[in-house]
């Protein structure tokens, strides 16, 4: 865990800085999120996890990416807007974030599309206080759509190495 | 810089290999075993030259200094103008410890241990040659080689011309399969002088008959100039030992097995040529008797491990996805998956054993460590190893050093009596130390035996009891005041002592070892010694586990901590008042674990049925029953680690993948009994 902190520091610190070029959005209950593409190492269907005991409610268990044991988070249970019930439609993105590679539990991947830094703004004041703990800043899409960045760091839980 | 940088790694390596030839040769001079002395000096002095040669290309001068003063005593010893002593052994064995510490130095850009070298230079200096010269400034190549290299023609050495060198090179399979080129070795001669070069043909047969392990192509070099011997041995330093190469002075008719024009055959067959060569003191014996090997980045062999787990596992889940489309009975695609299914497990097999080493270098260390702590004991201790040969993960020797230096250091400290006991109890003055390793059951066991007092129970109880770790009316057996020793705490020096001490005590070597999946055990008798067992599994890489499923998850027990396994009609439980159950067996009561419960998967179940109760049992020896639906399977499982990606996981050791590419979480025994509040069954009541 010590060796993935200050990794997570730095992504943490170049996030706001430098808005990606690239993004995947992908769809949660009825919203649309998104990471830099950077951090995104693939995109698979959902298996069945393995739970882990005692994790929190929001990590749906564990899986086996060839080979090696990745934790899957339930974005929908960590963002306050009540538990997938995961099925064979349902994707998990795997995301690396340091040196860790974790699962992200979405309803579909909707895009990967170049993101022009001016649409990238500040969280408005009137977002849940919950879902603004996650959220890095918005994007707004030339189409009306609103896309939700993620931070990363803050949706793993420390156990993680996320920052709590 | 980054060939450089490759090349350091290899000479450090290569470091490596020579200090474990240096250290048992020096051990052999100093037992006065071995194939007799003269090989045996050779041998050393090899190694430290070779060592000397790479400390120069790299510019390590400390060790260059001290590798040309320990040559220059080795020399004298090979040349019989210094005996063999006691005192020159033992100043030997220090100068090679601390060459040791010199490459260690070197390798991590530490300084040099500057007491301790001061200590052993001082050691080699009082035998260094007594011809009066700084050996530091006498380069003692020359006129020995000169000696032994041609003693028929020795009386010609004066008379032959100065200015002439001959030169025999016959490259052995091992020089080119380490990559060196003749062509680039001659093309180095030339730079010393104006040459001559000859093949020798007369050995080569066919190309039909070519046997790639046996060249038989050779060279003669005639060169000319006033060429330093050292400067041309210098050249020959990195294929030292792979090539047969005599240096002459004088023209080639003047050595021995002349071959003026080298185009005319001489009439001896190149098979005759070894016993007609003249013993080089740098040559060293044939290479062909070790099989060839390769160094590989341990990396690379995890991945390729990793992959094959793949594959079993993807031909398993193969099978499975067959089976459910109605395929299996198929004889051909059953018996493909068979030949399939046995070719991936005999590639892993292989891929394991590629991990394998011998303990040789962790039990050579061993020596120095005796050796150190019997000098800081001021008692006499030799070490008696067997079984250096056993193969273990290569990972398993990494971390089995820090143990078992620990407790060689504990056997001299504590184990042996001083020098007056032992004469009174009618032993030798030097105790003895056994180092043991054997596969056992799919297991190493090493044994680390002494033939001191053995374990002095009474004090070994008092020490517990004054210091609150065992109440004094507790009635304890044997080999219960014998596990006293790995409790927390305990140290039975009233001083902690610089060998042993350091404020740790043998339940820090318990920790290291059940950190490796190992145990340790220990047997005592009064008098005659102590032995203490480590049993750990051949590799870290996987496990024997019971497969056991409760509530729909599927879990690993390790095999190694499952005592018994019963139905629940054959138990009987009782309740405890405060809700927990406790399942009564013939040696008393064992507390459960409702496993479901304990990972939150549903609430404590207090009346319903069981299904099984796994007993597994602590390191420490204490009990716990674990319930579970069902017992799956047994089997070996490739461990994989949790913590990697997902962070420490409380109860869970590691996980595995199972046959249907799931994961199933490996249980952790003692962090199950240590949340059953488990104790030690000996002490229950007893600790205070």
């Amino acid at each position: 865990m010590t060796t993935a902190q200050p990794a997570l520091a730095a992504t943490m610190a170049a996030a706001p800085a430098a808005p990606p070029d690239e993004v995947v959005s992908f769809r949660v209950r009825d919203m649309d999120f998104c990471v830099g593409i950077g951090f995104v190492r693939e995109i698979r269907g959902w298996t069945p996890a393995t739970v882990l005991p005692e994790a929190q409610s929001y990590v749906t268990g564990v899986i086996n990416l060839r080979g090696t044991v990745v934790a899957v988070i339930d974005l929908a249970a960590r963002l306050g807007l009540g538990a997938l019930d995961p099925g064979p439609r349902h994707v998990v993105l795997i995301v690396a974030i340091g040196e860790r590679l974790v699962g992200l539990l979405a309803d579909a991947v909707s895009d990967i599309m170049p993101l022009d830094a001016d649409l990238v703004k500040p969280l408005p004041a009137q977002v849940a206080e919950r879902t603004r703990a996650f959220l890095g800043a918005v994007v707004t899409l030339p189409d009306g759509r609103m896309l939700r960045m993620l931070d990363l760091a803050r949706i793993l839980p420390p156990s993680l190495g996320g920052l709590a | 810089m980054a060939d450089l940088d490759e090349l350091r790694t290899t000479f450090f390596e290569e470091c490596e290999d020579l200090l474990d030839r240096l250290g048992s040769g020096l051990r052999e001079l100093a037992g006065g075993a071995g194939a007799g002395p003269d090989d045996t000096v050779h041998a050393v002095f090899r190694a430290v030259h070779s060592i000397k040669g790479g400390a120069g290309a790299f510019g390590l001068d400390d060790l260059v200094g001290f590798a040309h003063l320990f040559e220059t005593v080795l020399d004298g010893l090979r040349a019989g103008r210094t005996a063999m002593s006691p005192a020159l052994a033992e100043d030997l064995l220090r100068a090679g410890d601390m060459l040791d510490d010199l490459v260690q130095a070197s390798r991590d850009g530490a300084p040099p241990p500057a007491e301790s070298l001061a200590r052993a230079v001082a050691g080699l200096e009082r035998h260094a040659d007594g011809d009066g010269d700084d050996p530091l400034d006498d380069f003692v190549f020359e006129p020995v080689a000169l000696q032994l290299d041609a003693p028929d023609t020795a009386p010609d050495t004066g008379a032959a011309d100065p200015a002439i060198w001959t030169i025999d090179l016959a490259p052995a399979a091992a020089m080119y399969m380490n990559g060196n080129e003749p062509a680039a070795l001659i093309a180095a001669l030339a730079g010393l002088g104006p040459l001559q070069v000859a093949a020798r043909t007369q050995g080569v047969v066919p190309l039909a008959g070519f046997d790639i392990d046996d060249p038989q192509l050779a060279w003669r070099i005639t060169l000319a100039g006033d060429a330093d011997r050292a400067a041309i041995d210098h050249l020959f330093d990195f294929v030292e030992g792979l090539a047969r190469i005599t240096v002459t002075r004088g023209a080639p008719d003047m050595a021995p097995q002349a071959d003026p024009t080298g185009s005319a055959p001489p009439a001896a067959p190149a098979a005759d040529e070894p016993a007609a060569a003249p013993p080089r003191p740098a040559a060293q014996p044939a290479p062909a008797a070790a099989p060839a090997t390769v160094r590989v980045n341990l990396d690379r062999v995890d991945r390729l491990a990793n992959l094959v787990g793949e594959l079993v596992i993807t031909e398993s889940v193969l099978s499975q996805s067959l089976a459910a489309a109605g395929l299996a009975s198929n004889g051909e695609i059953a018996g493909g998956l068979d030949r399939m299914r046995h070719l991936a497990g005999e590639i892993q097999e292989s891929v394991m054993a590629i991990r394998a080493q011998p303990l040789r270098p962790v039990f050579q260390r061993m020596e120095r460590v005796l050796r150190e702590a019997a000098q800081a004991t001021g008692k006499s201790a030799r070490l008696v190893t067997t079984g250096a040969d056993t193969e273990v993960d290569k990972t398993v020797i990494e971390r089995l050093v820090d143990p078992l230096t620990h407790m060689i250091r504990n056997a001299v400290d504590h184990g042996l009596e001083d020098a007056a006991t032992r004469r009174a109890a009618g032993k030798p003055e030097e105790g003895t130390i056994t180092l043991t390793a054997a596969h056992r059951s799919g297991r190493v066991v090493i044994e680390i035996g002494d033939d001191g007092g053995g374990i002095n129970r009474a004090r070994v109880r008092g020490i517990a009891e004054d210091k609150g770790l065992v109440s004094p009316d507790a009635v304890l057996a044997p080999s219960e005041i014998d596990a006293i020793l790995f409790m927390p705490g305990f140290s039975s020096k009233a001083e902690v002592s610089a060998v042993s001490g350091r404020g740790v005590g043998l339940d820090v070597v318990q920790r290291e070892i059940q950190a490796l999946g190992g145990r340790v055990g220990i047997a005592s008798s009064e008098g005659a010694g102590s032995a203490f067992t480590i049993s750990l599994p051949l590799t870290l890489a996987v496990l024997d586990g019971m497969v056991i499923e409760f509530c729909g998850q599927t879990m690993v027990l390790p095999l190694a901590s499952v005592v018994e396994t019963m139905g629940r009609a054959d138990t009987t439980i009782r309740t405890t008042g405060t809700g927990g159950r406790m399942l009564a067996t013939p040696g008393g009561l064992v507390p459960m674990i409702d496993l479901a419960d304990r990972f939150g998967l549903r609430p404590p179940d207090t009346a319903g049925d069981p299904g099984v109760l796994v007993v597994i049992e602590g390191d420490d020896g204490s009990l716990v029953a674990v319930t579970a639906d069902r017992i799956l399977d047994q089997r070996q499982v490739v461990i994989k680690s949790v913590e990697d990606h997902c962070g420490a996981v409380p109860g869970i050791s590691a996980a595995t993948i199972l046959g249907d590419g799931r994961i199933a979480l490996i249980l952790d025994p003692e962090a199950l009994l240590h949340a059953a509040g488990a104790g030690p069954v000996a002490f229950a009541g007893g600790i205070a």
